[in-house]
């Protein structure tokens, strides 16, 4: 992956925010650079256009809220899924994109999706506790994964697509080998989940997963210290796994990735980027944040505020713009590079 | 407290004195003995009889009447979960409700509750007593007010249990001035009290013997000296005693296993369990609580959770009381100090609202497969049938065949059973 010309972190700064109507919970960047489409609190589908914020609404594809979206490889269809426990595909540059077709994916909500790197195979984990593999082309179930126990969190395709990595609630971090639908290790990420005996509840869970460019390492980002999870508060935390370490010590976390100073925060979405650093978003009473580690030191070398708290995050295939998912109704985008003159 | 025999209250009149006298023909005049001469059958007999009992399920925290009872999919304030039709045509709740909304033939919905009162402490004690908290009086919870006024006069249990998630158990101080006899017995996590298992160092004709010569000396004392302390110190002596005959009708191990897997295993599941033992065993009173719903970070998660266990235990529960004909004497109570915000925050929390939420009802004189009162499109306000603490309470006593406009007499002190400046709600009585 080459650095791209001007990227700099420290010089990150907010370029555009465009409105909609409610507060966002998902966005992502279409493969083509073009678009970014943004799930809501409502059954809707938002897309925007990069060049210049203009909004089209996507309608029909949902009973309710939009969580998670995918797209095929050339980016000419899009796929959300909601809570539902519906997956649509949507012809992502029509001018009035229709559904093309919807599907029953999971009993209760579809937590995750994510879209091989051949494009083939599209992953997604919801609350019935089930891993699903489909065929992206047509919607059809391929393989089903149902080893965990609770709610799956999220899934990610390590990048040769041989491997499909699943989190869930109680930080169980398991490794699928897609074609023989069999598990081959199971990670231990328990630090991500805690159960809280006074107030009775179990918390945490892995809320987003990423494996480096070369295959050699994941992430798994979500929270600790959640001294009250009712009352929201708890700290980002994010576990880096050796993949190439197959021992029964590389099933432990090489580090921990925290930070410092943000009592509220939960690692909502991370992202390798060029540079081989690691950038997590965190969303919580301290506010959004975009996070910046490198991979061989425990604390964040960089923290970029966003104007206000974001749920989800993504990079363009431009490896400099940034957009976020704001509770404020605001979808963004962030540079990271000096502003151009 | 003194007891003023002389005085002929009804405080004395209707419990202590009845349970003694009952208790002295049966003994041939050993007053101190008092609930030591009860035997099961008495218990067993009054399955059979028209004894109305109550049931409190307290969603602790704050229960959100929007992942419940009053769901607005597909609003502002709707949030992620659709509502599901029930057994009731027309009436819809939460799909986090699925088995129970297979019961809602069995159940009322109260859906216009406003108790105008947002903080945790304040609201569980309107809640629960019907009234609002002043620094001049302290009010007996309900499950207080049913054990003096549903408990048959002979029966030798306990007739206000509250079942905790957890602790050790003991006496509660819930009772106000109707005293300590009718102070909750507490099941810390579904355990039988705390020591009525007699130590096996003690034989028990050794036992025996001792309690003989307790009465004996305590009789002696009480022709001299019979005050509220002593009566009380006494009752709670003899109530220990029956505790420790009748240990078994506390242990929901003895309930079939089929039904434990059926009720859930986990805590609520079996405490559920433990209260169907209870309230067929007799007691008058029980009052369990699930936690936790002050949700006001990732309240659904939390609510999926949550509901889902007590969604399993819960219809259980309803659909066995129904099948077994006790919900005709039965009154269920699902309540919470308040309910939560229609506005989702930041954190996909919610946050204290008292002004539109709902409690849930069944058995008894409660109207079968209804619904009383409305909120608005995104649930902020009530639009119809309001109703608050202290109409609900005196509802929760009439259907239970309470006269909630009495009074107890207290010391020869008139003490309104239930807040006289409202009353029952007439809908929601059949």
């Amino acid at each position: 992956m080459t650095v791209p010309e001007g990227f700099d972190v420290k010089q990150a700064h907010v370029v555009s925010e465009w409105t909609h109507d409610r507060p966002l919970n998902a966005c992502r960047f279409d493969p083509s650079g073009r678009y970014a489409f943004c799930g809501s609190e409502d059954a809707m589908v938002g897309r925007f256009l990069l060049a210049d914020g203009t909004r089209t609404l996507c309608s029909g594809g949902h009973l309710t809220w939009v969580r998670a979206i995918a797209y095929s490889k050339d980016g000419s269809q899009a796929i959300s899924a909601g809570c539902d426990g519906k997956m649509t595909w949507w012809e992502a540059a029509a001018a009035e994109p229709k559904p093309l077709r919807t599907v029953d994916a999971h009993q209760g909500w579809v937590r995750t999706l994510d879209v091989s790197p051949d494009g083939t195979l599209l992953a997604s984990g919801g609350n019935d506790n089930a891993v699903r593999v489909w065929n992206t082309a047509d919607g059809s179930l391929l393989k089903e994964f149902s080893s965990h126990l609770r709610h799956v969190y999220n899934v990610a395709f390590d990048p040769t697509g041989q491997f499909l990595f699943s989190g869930d609630l109680t930080g169980a971090l398991k490794q699928w080998d897609v074609a023989a639908a069999k598990e081959v290790r199971s990670f231990d990420a328990t630090a991500l989940h805690s159960y809280n005996g006074g107030q009775q509840v179990d918390f945490g869970g892995i809320r987003s997963i990423a494996i480096s460019p070369n295959g050699r390492w994941l992430v798994a980002g979500g929270l600790h210290k959640a001294s009250n999870p009712l009352g929201a508060v708890h700290e980002p935390l994010v576990l880096l796994f050796d993949l190439q370490n197959k021992t029964e010590e590389g099933l432990k976390p090489v580090r921990q990735l925290i930070t410092e100073g943000i009592p509220g925060g939960v690692i909502w979405r991370l992202k390798w980027l060029a540079d081989g650093s690691i950038m997590g978003l965190s969303g919580g009473s301290t506010g959004g944040l975009l996070l910046f580690w490198k991979p061989d030191a425990e604390k964040d070398y960089h923290r970029f505020a966003l104007p206000s708290l974001a749920r989800d995050m993504d990079l363009h295939p431009d490896g400099l713009q940034v957009a976020t998912a704001h509770h404020d109704r605001h979808l963004r985008i962030t540079r990271l590079a000096a502003k151009e003159a | 407290m003194q007891i003023k025999y002389a005085c002929q209250s009804i405080e004395h009149g209707m419990a202590r004195r009845q349970f003694l006298g009952t208790a002295a023909a049966v003994t041939g005049g050993l007053v101190a003995g008092g609930l030591g001469v009860f035997s099961q059958r008495a218990v067993a007999g009054q399955l059979k009889s028209d004894q109305k009992r109550i049931v409190v399920f307290n969603m602790h925290g704050g229960l959100s009447q929007l992942e419940s009872w009053d769901p607005k999919p597909g609003t502002d304030t709707g949030g992620p979960f659709l509502a599901i039709p029930t057994s009731v045509p027309g009436i819809h709740i939460s799909e986090l409700l699925p088995l129970t909304a297979q019961q809602m033939h069995h159940l009322c919905l109260a859906r216009g509750v406003n108790t105008s009162e947002d903080d945790h402490g304040k609201g569980a004690y309107m809640m629960l007593t019907g009234r609002r908290q002043t620094p001049a009086a302290n009010f007996p919870q309900l499950g207080a007010v049913a054990a003096k006024s549903l408990t048959p006069s002979d029966s030798s249990l306990p007739g206000h249990i509250v079942i905790t998630p957890g602790g050790a158990g003991g006496r509660g101080n819930d009772s106000a001035y109707l005293g300590p006899m009718y102070s909750s017995v507490s099941l810390g996590n579904g355990n039988p009290p705390q020591n009525t298992a007699r130590p096996d160092t003690i034989a028990e004709a050794s036992d025996a013997a001792r309690q003989d010569f307790r009465r004996k000396i305590n009789e002696r004392f009480l022709n001299r000296r019979r005050t509220a302390v002593t009566e009380a110190f006494a009752y709670s002596f003899e109530q220990a005693e029956q505790l420790m005959r009748q240990r078994d009708v506390f242990d929901v191990t003895k309930e079939p296993a089929s039904d434990v897997e059926r009720y859930g295993t986990h805590d609520f599941g079996r405490h559920c369990l433990l209260a169907r033992r209870l309230l067929e065993q007799g007691i008058t009173f029980v009052q369990l609580s699930h936690s936790n719903y002050d949700t006001h970070n990732e309240n659904f998660n939390f609510h999926i959770e949550q509901m889902g266990e007590f969604d399993r235990s819960f219809s259980c529960f309803v659909a066995d009381l129904a099948e077994r004909g006790l919900l005709d004497s039965t009154l269920i109570v699902v309540l919470s100090e308040f309910g939560r915000t229609p506005n989702i925050n930041l954190y996909y929390g919610r946050d204290h609202w008292s002004r539109a939420w709902s409690v849930c009802l069944a058995g008894c004189r409660i109207p079968r497969g209804a619904v009383y009162g409305s909120t608005n499109e995104n649930g902020t306000e009530v639009t119809d049938g309001q109703v608050d603490h202290g109409s609900l309470f005196h509802t929760y006593l009439q259907a239970a065949g309470v006269d909630s406009t009495g009074s107890f007499d207290i010391e020869g002190r008139e003490m309104p059973i239930a807040d006289p400046s409202t009353g029952a709600v007439a809908q929601l009585l059949s």
